[in-house]
């Protein structure tokens, strides 16, 4: 006797608790595909908006419903694309993306009046300093986002390029002669 | 009958012009005069760069520390002369960008005066240890243009417990004899240096493989090394790029080296003869690396020698030596003209790995007119790695660089023959050595990108941790202030 209350109970607990489960994924259900978690952490998180989406999430989003093409992330470059590229299934034409132009900010001491301002917005505490002392960039974590720019008032912090150096020279890729037109 | 269906024991390669006559034939000349200014570079090697440990202004003699190594791998500078230190500061590299690197300016006085040099009586008395230790201090590195540590190397050697050493004689790049020459005229010194090297490895036998072409260089070997039963001295087919390591171990021992492994792995460990050279100079004279026998060659140059100068000399005091005719030069290379690179101007030192310098006219130069790709597959059979050439240089046309990786592009060792056998002229290896160098770029960005990710978790982390506390420090403030209200109602009344 013992035996079957404690079979229907359980079972009456089992399928309550399924139904409640039920309504819980019906009503309360987050939107979210796992393609575009993985597309996102492909992306580079900065939220810099160069793509024309407001973040990383939207463009991820954008990708994997196939309203934006794998090139669409400018910082990220040919990398990037081809990686979103195996990822989606896409044919991919390498040709025409051009590799970004790596910049870095860069303080200049003579005008910087060491108003914290830059490093309270720099996502990667790349900006170092401390109230009316000089600030520097520590140019290996700068990813080059520009809010820094945007917020100093005295136009001290500018992007540079990125100084060659042996450690990063490459060799060019070599450059096809024009198409010659054929001569017989 | 069974060697007909083994694997062939040379595998592709080319047999290019020589070009070895003009210097092959002439004693190495030992009267260079010593420039008045020497630019030392700090990083000479492999691995991490030297730390100076000497101030400018101040005086030191030949062979004197100028800065020590630091980290596992690395090699410490000497000083190539005596003299004052001019400056410690970036010039231009001889590298083909002629980029700054560090490096010790020494303005040399003209005494050429030795520090204080310590010898051993018996250095076979000296434990192992101890042989590498002194090598490593010598600051002797791979001087085929590899330049890895040799201690390091010597040491990984008795880790292993390698059986056989093989001395690389083989120099096939055309124009460079400096090789040849000091196995001609210093054959019992290296002989020396190779018993030192087994000494120092803990190893059984050395064999000293030559390239057929040089007969005289085998000869001098041969009687030289006729004590030792050790040692072996062979003769092996003259074909670029014989020279190359893991080429070299599967002629000689039959063994192939698997891919991503060391050739130490499968008990074979590789020395140049002019490192066994500098080995015998370290152990039984006391000297470090301080000069090298360098072969200077091509068209453009009215007297090519080999000629022992102190490191550090720009290529600039060489080429006046030489007599070079500046306005027939249409390249200056450093190296061989396979492998070698290529330099913008003369202003750069010599280095530890320099083997040779040539001016080369245009005639001397390949056509570099691109035409299409025919597909004949010449590149493929002439590639030593086993590769194919075409397949990888149309991906990378396209960017298909991840295509290229499959294809083996990480085992391209960027000889040139695929280049150099082209009919088309395709510059294949330029293709190559830039894929290369973006596959590691790609590869940096992922590393940068997965450490901005952990920058920007960590400081929304931080964030989220001050507003908390501050937070917290407003509740306890508002509590405080609370309390002290409910507090002086209180007392007011209780008044």
């Amino acid at each position: 006797m013992y035996v079957l209350s404690a079979i229907v109970s359980l079972t009456l607990l089992g399928l309550t608790l399924g139904f409640l489960l039920g309504i819980a994924a019906r009503y309360l259900k987050v939107e979210s595909s796992p393609i575009v978690d993985e597309l996102e952490s492909l992306l580079p998180g900065s939220q810099c908006g160069q793509c024309g989406f407001p973040g990383c999430r939207p463009a991820a989003e954008a990708l994997a419903e196939g309203k934006a093409a794998a090139t669409i992330c400018p910082p990220g470059g040919s990398a990037l694309a081809e990686q979103i590229a195996a990822l989606l299934g896409l044919d991919l034409d390498l040709s025409e993306v051009k590799e970004p132009e790596l910049l870095v900010a860069r303080v200049s001491e003579a005008t910087c009046t060491g108003c914290t301002r830059c490093f309270k917005v720099c996502p990667t505490d790349a900006i170092v300093g401390a109230p009316k002392q000089i600030h520097a960039v520590v140019a290996d974590a700068c990813i080059g986002c520009k809010k820094c720019v945007d917020v100093c008032p005295t136009e001290c912090l500018q992007m540079h390029p990125i100084e060659v150096t042996l450690r990063n020279w490459r060799w060019t890729k070599p450059v096809l002669p024009e198409a010659r037109s054929a001569v017989c | 009958m069974l060697s007909f269906f083994s694997n062939p024991r040379i595998r592709g390669g080319i047999h290019a012009e020589e070009h070895k006559a003009a210097t092959a034939t002439q004693a190495i000349v030992n009267n260079f005069p010593l420039p008045e200014k020497l630019y030392i570079p700090l990083q000479q090697h492999v691995g991490k760069p030297a730390e100076p440990l000497i101030k400018v202004g101040e005086k030191v003699l030949k062979g004197q520390l100028l800065a020590y190594s630091q980290g596992m791998i690395s090699a410490p500078v000497h000083a190539p002369s005596s003299g004052v230190i001019l400056d410690v500061n970036d010039y231009p590299a001889p590298h083909p960008s002629a980029l700054p690197i560090r490096m010790i300016v020494l303005e040399t006085d003209g005494n050429d005066e030795w520090i204080e040099r310590h010898t051993v009586a018996d250095p076979f008395q000296l434990t192992p240890e101890d042989i590498s230790l002194r090598v490593g201090a010598a600051g002797i590195v791979g001087l085929g243009g590899a330049t890895f540590p040799t201690a390091v190397k010597l040491n990984m050697g008795r880790e292993n417990h390698i059986d056989t050493l093989i001395i690389n004689g083989a120099e096939c790049e055309p124009y460079l004899s400096c090789d040849d020459r000091l196995m001609q005229e210093r054959a019992g010194q290296i002989i020396d240096g190779v018993r030192l090297m087994l000494h120092g490895m803990e190893t059984e036998n050395a064999v000293v493989a030559i390239e057929d072409n040089k007969p005289g260089a085998y000869l001098a070997m041969q009687a030289a090394a006729l004590p030792y039963p050790r040692i072996k001295v062979i003769q092996i087919p003259t074909r670029y790029p014989m020279g190359w390591d893991r080429q070299l171990i599967r002629y000689v021992t039959g063994k192939e080296v698997p891919v991503g492994c060391r050739s130490s792995e499968i008990g074979v460990t590789i020395h140049n003869v002019g490192t066994a050279h500098a080995v015998h100079k370290a152990i039984r004279l006391g000297q470090p690396l301080v000069s090298r026998v360098i072969t200077v060659s091509g068209g453009a140059v009215a007297h090519p020698m080999n000629v022992e100068v102190p490191l550090g000399t720009l290529i600039s005091e060489l080429f006046k030596f030489c007599k070079v005719d500046s306005n027939q030069t249409a390249r200056i290379i450093m190296g061989g003209p396979m492998m070698g690179d290529s330099l913008p101007h003369t202003g750069l030192p010599t280095v530890k790995a320099t083997s040779g310098i040539l001016a080369l006219t245009q005639n001397e130069l390949k056509n570099t007119d691109e035409q299409p790709c025919i597909r004949c597959a010449s590149c493929v059979s002439v590639c030593p790695a086993g590769l194919r050439p075409l397949d990888m240089a149309n991906n990378i046309r396209i960017n298909q660089l991840d295509v290229a990786v499959d294809l083996g592009l990480k085992d391209c060792i960027s000889c040139g023959c695929c280049s150099y056998i082209c009919p088309s002229n395709i510059p294949l290896v330029q293709y190559f050595k830039y894929a290369s160098g973006e596959v590691a770029a790609r590869q940096q960005a992922q590393h940068k990108s997965e450490q901005t990710k952990r920058l920007i978790d960590a400081r929304n982390a931080r964030m989220e941790r001050i507003a908390r506390q501050q937070r917290e420090e407003e509740q306890a403030r508002l509590a405080a202030k609370a309390e002290r209200e409910r507090q002086k109602a209180e007392q007011e009344a209780l008044a």
